[in-house]
């Protein structure tokens, strides 16, 4: 019985989750523009409730990672991430976004999974609307069934506490979101 | 018409030309690199050439050739409305691999031999703010140098459980760190 009813309260919260995504369009290339079809209103990503972009990461917790990551600018997206609240879910938008794509060279990070965790991959070049729509159901799935990388990482998210319950390995260049507000910007105002 | 602007150069400068040509109707000159500044200048100024644009500055590296790399300025005359290619050739060696800057006479020249500088390693002797300009500070090499290899990637980030890839991350990382870590 005391198993029970938290499990239960999980999984409405997670059924209230996965319909209620507000997306932060991380849009770094050519991608966004199936995005923006995505989102208009022929396919409308409405319907599964991920109508709302968050321009701050602090408002989101679907990250969709746009277009070619470069390494110049993973370090960005790492903080943007780390930026988000949990739990959060992170989708890689077109083969760039997942593996790189056709680039393979000195400037190109190899997937966005190089440097923060994915949920869910969308290949295409760029993805048709309805693989994007097809891969925020597989998310929902995976949303629901409690899945998610973060959701594995925080455990249970029916209860309700203000402890930090995130365990994400900080990586040691300074470039992680740390808790002390020193560590969140370099001490020469540089943020890479 | 096709020589107009190579006759006049050689009347004005020949101690600077190494040699001269056209291709395809467009005028090549390649100088040497202690006259290159006075036949930019020559260029840009005489009232018959009038070459007021830089349109672009560019390196390419002829690999296991000596001198392995050209310098190449392509100038444009808005009033004349004609086209000179102009190319230095220098050599490879650290203390060679250099030729002076071009920005006192095109402002243009500022971020093109900034890039110049970051892809190829080539140094513009006297540009005022000769820094990396699309690679980031921590980068180590010139990655559009052929000998720079195919699948080198300098990461500044990774999740320590990152999925594998079969590039040379490695080895480049851990210079890459100690470079930031002794400087």
């Amino acid at each position: 019985m005391t198993g029970f009813v938290p499990t239960v309260l999980q999984d409405a919260i997670n059924w209230a989750q996965k319909y209620s995504l507000f997306t932060y369009p991380f849009a770094t290339a050519c991608c966004a523009m199936e995005f923006m079809a995505t989102m208009g209103g022929r396919y409308d990503i409405a319907r599964f409730g991920a109508e709302f972009p968050r321009f701050s990461p602090r408002q989101a917790d679907l990250l969709i990672v746009i277009g070619t990551i470069t390494e110049r600018q993973a370090p960005v997206l790492r903080r943007v991430y780390d930026q988000m609240i949990d739990p959060k879910w992170v989708m890689a938008f077109g083969v760039c976004a997942s593996t790189g794509g056709f680039y393979q060279n000195y400037t190109v990070t190899p997937g966005a999974d190089q440097v923060i965790p994915v949920d869910v991959y969308v290949p295409g070049c760029p993805p048709r609307p309805e693989q994007v729509l097809d891969g925020l159901m597989v998310l929902q799935r995976r949303i629901q069934d409690h899945r998610g990388h973060a959701q594995r990482e925080i455990g249970p998210t029916a209860t309700v506490t203000l402890q930090d319950r995130r365990h994400l390995p900080l990586i040691p260049d300074g470039t992680s979101m740390g808790l002390d507000p020193a560590e969140r910007m370099p001490r020469d105002g540089r943020v890479r | 018409m096709a020589q107009r602007v190579l006759d006049r150069l050689q009347a004005l400068r020949p101690e600077a030309i190494v040699e001269s040509g056209s291709h395809v109707g467009d005028e090549i000159v390649v100088v040497h690199r202690e006259h290159l500044l006075a036949a930019l200048a020559t260029l840009r100024d005489d009232p018959e050439l009038t070459f007021e644009m830089l349109t672009d500055l560019t390196v390419v590296d002829y690999y296991r050739q000596t001198p392995r790399f050209e310098v190449v300025y392509q100038l444009y005359s808005l009033t004349h409305r004609h086209r000179v290619r102009v190319k230095v050739r220098i050599d490879e060696a650290q203390e060679e691999c250099w030729v002076p800057t071009a920005t006192a006479l095109w402002k243009a020249a500022n971020w093109a031999e900034r890039e110049a500088w970051d892809l190829y390693g080539v140094r513009f002797v006297g540009h005022p703010d000769l820094r990396r300009i699309l690679m980031y500070e921590e980068f180590v090499g010139h990655p559009l140098r052929k000998d720079y290899p195919q699948n080198g990637r300098q990461p500044l980030v990774r999740r320590p459980d990152a999925p594998t890839t079969d590039d040379q991350t490695t080895r480049l990382l851990e210079a890459s760190h100690d470079r930031r870590t002794s400087g």
